[in-house]
C-alpha cells in the first residue's frame, strides 16, 4: 500500500505534455496578440504577456503544492471549500466591482480576481464528494434534489452578477450525473429544461405554453394512449378557452389572456390525470408531471427575467444570446474574427506575423477571442492542432477517469471533463461563427489570471487524484 | 460502482464528433472559402471610422445656439509606425523630439496595434498642411472630432458640453471608445443619442505598402454614417440674452415658462459661464479654474439651488385654505405689526387693516396668513395637527414641491416638503401643533423650493390649477417633438375657482394702490399678477424673491426671478421679472429708466452698504 516513493511515475505524464503544449502555445499567441516583432520584453509586466508569464508561474507553484498535500485532503475539505466559495460568490455581488456590465471581480491591488472561475472546480468537488458518499443513490429524489442544489447554488449567484456564459457552464454537470447513472427520463427532462430556458428567452410566454401542451397531446397518442382519450383531453382545453374567449370578445375583460391559456391547460390537464388514473398508464403520468414542471419552469424563468433584472442586464443577456442585434458589438467581432481566421489559410502568416491592423476591432482578441490569433497566425494546421490536442486531453482524462478505483476520484475527473467540453465547444465554436457569443475563455490558452488558475488547479487536482489511484483497494 | 461504464463511450464520441466538426468549419473558413483567404501578398484591411457630425441646436424661433466647427486628433498606429523624417513632422506640428517620443511611447502604452489620439485637436491651419503630407508618415492619420461653437455667447448653463469619454462611459456602453466625445452635462447629455448619430465603418483592402487598393468584399462590411439630428429648444435667444445680461450684476435665477405648454423660454444662472471657454483641449483647465471660484458658476442654480419660497408661498396658503373650506374670499383680519399667540411674535409692515384674502395677498400680510395657517392646521374636520398637515402636504407637493419635476435636463434636484414623521421625530408624536411649524405659513421654515419649482407653480397659478412638466426639447429634425409626458396636464389638489381670488391679489399686488408691495412691476398696457418673497437666509443678506404672469387672463409667461443676498423682493427681483416680460411680450424694452436701475444695481447696492 506504501507507493508513495513512485509519486513520480504514477502521475500521467502523457496529460501534463498536453497541458504544457496548450499553456505555452496559449501563452505565445498573448505575447503575438499584444505585441509588434521584435519588440517588448516577457518580462514587461505591464504588458498581458508579462502578465500571463507571472501567471504560469504562479500555476507551477500551485501544482507543486497540489502534490505536496496528502490525496484524502481533497475529499476530506470538498465541503468546506465548497462553502467557502458560496461565501465568496456573494460577497462578490456586495463587494465586486463591475466590470463589462457584470458585478463579478475582486479587485485587490493591481490584481483582479474572478471567483466564478474558481466556483466551477469547488462545485466539482463538492458533488463528486456528494455522489461517492455512501449509499448514495441517484435513483431517490432526495438525492436528486441535493446534487441539483449543489450545482444550482453557485449557477444561480452567477446568474444575478448577471455573467450568464459563465452560469451557463454548470449545466455541463448534468453530464456528470448522467455518467453516474442519472435515470435516462430525467435526462431528457433535463434537455428540454434548457431547450425551454433559451425559448422562454426568446418567445412570448403566451405563444409557448400552448406549443407545450400541443406537444404534449402529440406524445400522449404516440404512448399508445386511445385516440378518443387524447381527443377528450384536447376538448377539455379547447371548450373553456372557446367559453372565456367568447366572452372577453363580448366585451367582458374578466381576466388576460395568459389566465385564460392557464385555466385551459389546467383544465385539460385534470382530465388527462382521470384517464391515467383510469387506464393506470405510467407513461402518462410521467408526461403530465413532465408538461407540469415545464410550464412552471416556463412561468419563473420568464418571471426571473421580467421581474428581477434591471434593464441593462437584460439586454446583456439578449445580446449574448444574439437576440438583440448589436452591430457595433458582438455581432461584429465574430465576423472579424472569421475574416482573422479565413485570412490565415492553410500554414498560416507565422508567429507575430498576423496582419496588424485588422484585429483592433476584435476587443477581447486575448482573452475570449484568442483562438483567432492561432487561426490567422497557424493557419488550419495549428487551429487544427489545438482542436485536436483537446479531443486528446478529453478522451485521455476519459480514459484516467475510468481506471480510478475510488468513486470520488472518477466523479471529480468527469466534473472536469464536462466543463473543459463546454468551454471548448463554445468557445471555439463562437470564435469560428457555430455558437452564439457567449463570453467564457478557452481554457489554458486565454489571457487571464483567474482562468488559467483554475483551470490548472481543477486538471491537476484529478492528476494528483490519479497518481494514488493504487493507494487505495477496492 | 461501474454500473453504467458503457456510458463512458457516450463522452469519447461526443468529444470527437466536436473535434470532427470544428476541424472541418476550419477547413471550409480557411481552405475552402476563397473570401477569406488572403493572397500571397499578405493583403489586408484598414479599417476606417467616420464620424457624424453632431447636430446642431436651435432656439424656438430658429436661430442657432450650437454649431460645430473642424477640428483634427493626430492620431497613431504604433505597429505602423516606420522610418520616416521626424523633423519635418516635428517642426510641423510644433513639438520637439523628446516630446515627439514620449508621446509615441505613451501610445505604446496603450496600445501597439489600436489607434489612440496623439496629439488633440491641432489648429486647423496645421491640420490642412499635415493632411496634404500624411502620405510621408506612416501609422499617423488625422481624425476629425466635434468641436462645438457657440454664435452667441449665451446659455451655458441649459447647453452644457461636449468632452471626451471617460472609462466609465466606454464601458457602460459599447458604441463609444477612448477619444470619442460625448455631452457631458446639460442639453448635450440629456439628447445624447439624438444629437451624436451613428459612426460609419469603411474596411478597405490594402497591400504591403499599406497603401488602399479598394474596398473590402465590396463594401459588405461597410456601415454607413449616420448624421447626428438637429434639435430645436425652446428657449428664446432673445430672452435669454435679455435677461442674463440683467442679471449681469447678481447672483440667482430667473426661469420663464409659457403656461400653456410647459416650454422653458428661459433659464438663466449667473454667475454665467460664457459657453466659447467649455470647447477644445483647455476644457479640463478650464473646469478646474470655475470649479474652484466661490461664486460656482458651473453650479446650475435654476435647478439646483434650494430656497426657502418666502412670501411667495402665501399664495399656496391661501388656495389651500380655500381648498379646505377653513377661510372664504370674505375672511378678514385685524393686523397690528404683527401675529401674536402665546410668546411667539411674527412681524408684520405698516398697511391698511383690517384686510381681506385678496388684500392679505396684496399687502402680504403676515398676520393673515398666520391666521390663515392656524386654521389650515386646527381644521376642525380632522382628528389632530396630524391629520390637517398631511392634507395640506398633499395640497402642497400637487404642485411639484418636494420631487424632481421631471425635466428632458439632468441634475434637477428636489427641494424639500417636510413631512409628519420629521416633526415627530423632532419633537415627538402629538407634541407638535400649527405654532411649532408657523414659519412655514410665510414659507419660511424647513421648507425648500428651487427656482424651476417656483417658476413651475406660477404657471399652475396661471393655468388657475394645472402644470405641463416643463421641458426644453421642441423640436427633432424639424419635426414637433412632444414626449407624452410633456403634453401631459398635471392637476393639482386645487378646485379651478379657487384660483380666481388669489390671482386677483397678485394683480392688485402689482397693479394696486398704495401698500401693494411689487408696484414698481407695473407696465402700462399689460396686466401683471405678481407676489414678492423674501427668503430667509441663515448665512448673510436674506434673498430676493418674485414670482409673476402675465397677461393676467391669456397668460403667455410665466416666471420666478431669485437674486441672493439683495433682501427684500420687491427692490431687484421685481424690476427685473417685469423687464423680461416687458421684453417678451412686447419685444422692446420703453422703460429704460429702470433697465438703467437694474444694471447699475451692484454699485447702488455697494454704497448703500457701505
Ligand atoms: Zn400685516
Amino acid at each position: 500500500m506504501t507507493r508513495r516513493d513512485n509519486i513520480l511515475l504514477n502521475i500521467d505524464w502523457f496529460t501534463v505534455f498536453l497541458w504544457v503544449a496548450l499553456v505555452v502555445f496559449g501563452w505565445m499567441n498573448i505575447y503575438s496578440a499584444n505585441i509588434m516583432k521584435g519588440d517588448g520584453t516577457v518580462m514587461d509586466f505591464s504588458q498581458r504577456y508579462g502578465k500571463q508569464f507571472i501567471w504560469l508561474l504562479v500555476s507551477i507553484i500551485l501544482i507543486l503544492i497540489i502534490f505536496l498535500l496528502d490525496a484524502k485532503f481533497f475529499p476530506f475539505f470538498a465541503y468546506l471549500l465548497y462553502g467557502i466559495t458560496i461565501v465568496t460568490l456573494l460577497a462578490v455581488l456586495v463587494f465586486g466591482k463591475e466590470i463589462n456590465g457584470a458585478k463579478s471581480w475582486f479587485v485587490i491591488g493591481g490584481f483582479q480576481f474572478q471567483p466564478s472561475e474558481f466556483a466551477k472546480l469547488f462545485t466539482a468537488l463538492a458533488l463528486a464528494r456528494l455522489l461517492s458518499s455512501y449509499g448514495f443513490v441517484l435513483k431517490n429524489f432526495k438525492s436528486l434534489v441535493l446534487a441539483g442544489s449543489i450545482i444550482l447554488a453557485p449557477a444561480l449567484l452567477i446568474m444575478v452578477q448577471p455573467d450568464l456564459g459563465s452560469m451557463m457552464v454548470y449545466f455541463a454537470f448534468i453530464f456528470v450525473l448522467y455518467r453516474e447513472g442519472f435515470p435516462q427520463n430525467l435526462m431528457v427532462l433535463g434537455s428540454i429544461l434548457i431547450i425551454l430556458f433559451v425559448i422562454t428567452l426568446l418567445v412570448e410566454k403566451i405563444y409557448i405554453l400552448p406549443v407545450i401542451w400541443i406537444i404534449a397531446l402529440i406524445v400522449i397518442k404516440l404512448f399508445k394512449v386511445p385516440l378518443k382519450s387524447v381527443l377528450y383531453i384536447f376538448a377539455a382545453g379547447i371548450l373553456p378557452a372557446g367559453i372565456l374567449v367568447f366572452f372577453m370578445q363580448s366585451g367582458q375583460q374578466v381576466m388576460g389572456y395568459e389566465s385564460v391559456i392557464l385555466i385551459s391547460i389546467a383544465a385539460s390537464l385534470l382530465f388527462a390525470l382521470i384517464i391515467a388514473i383510469r387506464l393506470r398508464n405510467n407513461n402518462l403520468y410521467k408526461i403530465i408531471a413532465g408538461m407540469v414542471i415545464s410550464i412552471l419552469f416556463v412561468i419563473s424563468v420568464d418571471y426571473a427575467i421580467n421581474n428581477t433584472l434591471k434593464e441593462h442586464q437584460k439586454q446583456r443577456i439578449y445580446v449574448t444570446l444574439g437576440i438583440e442585434d448589436d452591430p457595433q458589438g458582438v455581432g461584429y467581432n465574430v465576423n472579424q474574427s472569421k475574416i482573422a481566421i479565413g485570412s490565415g489559410g492553410f500554414s498560416g502568416k507565422g508567429f507575430l506575423n498576423g496582419t496588424q491592423t485588422k484585429l483592433q476591432f476584435v476587443p477581447e482578441q486575448s482573452t475570449d477571442f484568442i483562438f483567432c490569433t492561432v487561426g490567422e497566425e497557424w493557419g488550419f494546421i495549428g487551429a487544427s492542432a489545438v482542436v485536436i490536442l483537446f479531443v486528446l486531453m478529453i478522451v485521455r482524462l476519459v480514459i484516467l477517469s475510468e481506471r480510478q478505483r475510488s468513486d470520488f476520484s472518477r466523479i471529480y475527473g468527469y466534473g472536469f471533463i464536462s466543463v473543459l467540453i463546454v468551454h471548448f465547444t463554445v468557445n471555439v465554436g463562437m470564435t469560428i461563427g457555430l455558437f452564439p457569443v457567449i463570453g467564457i475563455p478557452l481554457p489554458f490558452f486565454s489571457y487571464g489570471g483567474s482562468s488559467l488558475l483554475a483551470f490548472t488547479l481543477f486538471l491537476f487536482i484529478f492528476l494528483k487524484l490519479d497518481s494514488n489511484r493504487k493507494e487505495l483497494l477496492r | 460502482m461501474k454500473y453504467f461504464d458503457n456510458r463512458k463511450y457516450v463522452f469519447i464520441a461526443i468529444a470527437i464528433i466536436i473535434g470532427l466538426v470544428f476541424i472541418t468549419k476550419l477547413f471550409l473558413l480557411q481552405v475552402v472559402e476563397r473570401s477569406y483567404k488572403v493572397s500571397a501578398e499578405n493583403n489586408s484591411q484598414r479599417h476606417v471610422v467616420t464620424y457624424p457630425s453632431r447636430g446642431l441646436i436651435y432656439d424656438r424661433n430658429g436661430e442657432l445656439l450650437v454649431s460645430n466647427q473642424a477640428a483634427y486628433d493626430v492620431m497613431v498606429s504604433p505597429v505602423n509606425v516606420s522610418e520616416f523624417d521626424t523633423t519635418e513632422f516635428c517642426s510641423l506640428l510644433g513639438i520637439g523630439r523628446d516630446n515627439f517620443l514620449e508621446r509615441l511611447n505613451r501610445a505604446k502604452n496603450y496600445s501597439w496595434r489600436i489607434n489612440s489620439v496623439f496629439m488633440k485637436q491641432v489648429e486647423f491651419k496645421i491640420a490642412a498642411v499635415l493632411h496634404e503630407k500624411m502620405y510621408k508618415f506612416p501609422g499617423f492619420t488625422l481624425q476629425s472630432r466635434p468641436l462645438r461653437t457657440y454664435p452667441r455667447p449665451i446659455a451655458s448653463h441649459v447647453l452644457g458640453y461636449i468632452g471626451e469619454v471617460n472609462e466609465k462611459n466606454i464601458q457602460s456602453d459599447d458604441y463609444y471608445s477612448a477619444g470619442d466625445y460625448i455631452g457631458v452635462i446639460g442639453i448635450e447629455k440629456s439628447y445624447e443619442e439624438v444629437l451624436r448619430g451613428e459612426k460609419g465603418l469603411k474596411v478597405y483592402l490594402k497591400d504591403v505598402h499599406n497603401r488602399i487598393i479598394g474596398p473590402y468584399e465590396e463594401g459588405k462590411y461597410d456601415m454607413p454614417v449616420k448624421v447626428g439630428r438637429d434639435i430645436a429648444i425652446s428657449l428664446d435667444a432673445e430672452i435669454q440674452e435679455y435677461a442674463e445680461t440683467l442679471m449681469q450684476p447678481f447672483i440667482g435665477s430667473v426661469v420663464a415658462i409659457e403656461p400653456s405648454s410647459g416650454e422653458i423660454l428661459t433659464m438663466v444662472s449667473a454667475p454665467t459661464v460664457n459657453p466659447n471657454l467649455l470647447i477644445g483641449r483647455n476644457l479640463g483647465s478650464t473646469i478646474k479654474k470655475l470649479s474652484a471660484d466661490t461664486l460656482n458658476p458651473l453650479f446650475n442654480r435654476a435647478v439646483m439651488a434650494q430656497y426657502p419660497p418666502g412670501s411667495t408661498f402665501k399664495t399656496i396658503n391661501a388656495l389651500v385654505g380655500l381648498q379646505e373650506g377653513v377661510i372664504t374670499t370674505e375672511t378678514s383680519y385685524y393686523c397690528d405689526y404683527g401675529f401674536y399667540y402665546r410668546g411667539i411674535h411674527v412681524g408684520c409692515h405698516n398697511h391698511e387693516t383690517p384686510l381681506d384674502l385678496i388684500g392679505g395677498i396684496q399687502n402680504s400680510c403676515n398676520t393673515y396668513f398666520c391666521n390663515v395657517f392656524r386654521r389650515i392646521m386646527e381644521n376642525p374636520g380632522y382628528e389632530n395637527t396630524e391629520e390637517s398637515f398631511n392634507h395640506w402636504r398633499d395640497h402642497v407637493t400637487s404642485f411639484g414641491f418636494g420631487e424632481k419635476l421631471g425635466l428632458d435636463f439632468a441634475s434637477e434636484l428636489k427641494g424639500n416638503i417636510p413631512t409628519a414623521s420629521y416633526y415627530d421625530r423632532y419633537y415627538s408624536k402629538g407634541h407638535w401643533n400649527f405654532l411649532t411649524i408657523l414659519s412655514m405659513a410665510i414659507g419660511q421654515g424647513e421648507l425648500l423650493i428651487t427656482p424651476i419649482q417656483m417658476a413651475n407653480m406660477t404657471a399652475t397659478i396661471a393655468n388657475r390649477g394645472y402644470y405641463i412638466t416643463p421641458h426644453l426639447i421642441k423640436k427633432i429634425d424639424g419635426q414637433d417633438h412632444i414626449d407624452e409626458e410633456f403634453v401631459r396636464r398635471n392637476f393639482t389638489t386645487i378646485d379651478s375657482s379657487n384660483f380666481v381670488p388669489v390671482v386677483d391679489g397678485m394683480d392688485l399686488a402689482v397693479n394696486g394702490g398704495p401698500g401693494s408691495t411689487a408696484r414698481i412691476a407695473r407696465i402700462r398696457d399689460i396686466t401683471v399678477c405678481g407676489k414678492t418673497g423674501t427668503a430667509e437666509n441663515p448665512h448673510g443678506e436674506d434673498h430676493s424673491i418674485f414670482i409673476a404672469f402675465a397677461p393676467k387672463d391669456d397668460p403667455k409667461i410665466a416666471l420666478a426671478v431669485y437674486v441672493e443676498n439683495e433682501g427684500f423682493g420687491g427692490t431687484w427681483a421685481a424690476p427685473i421679472a417685469s423687464l423680461v416680460i416687458e421684453k417678451y411680450l412686447t419685444g422692446e424694452v420703453k422703460r429704460t429708466w429702470l433697465e438703467n436701475y437694474v444694471r447699475n444695481g451692484n454699485t447702488n447696492d455697494e454704497e448703500t452698504e457701505e
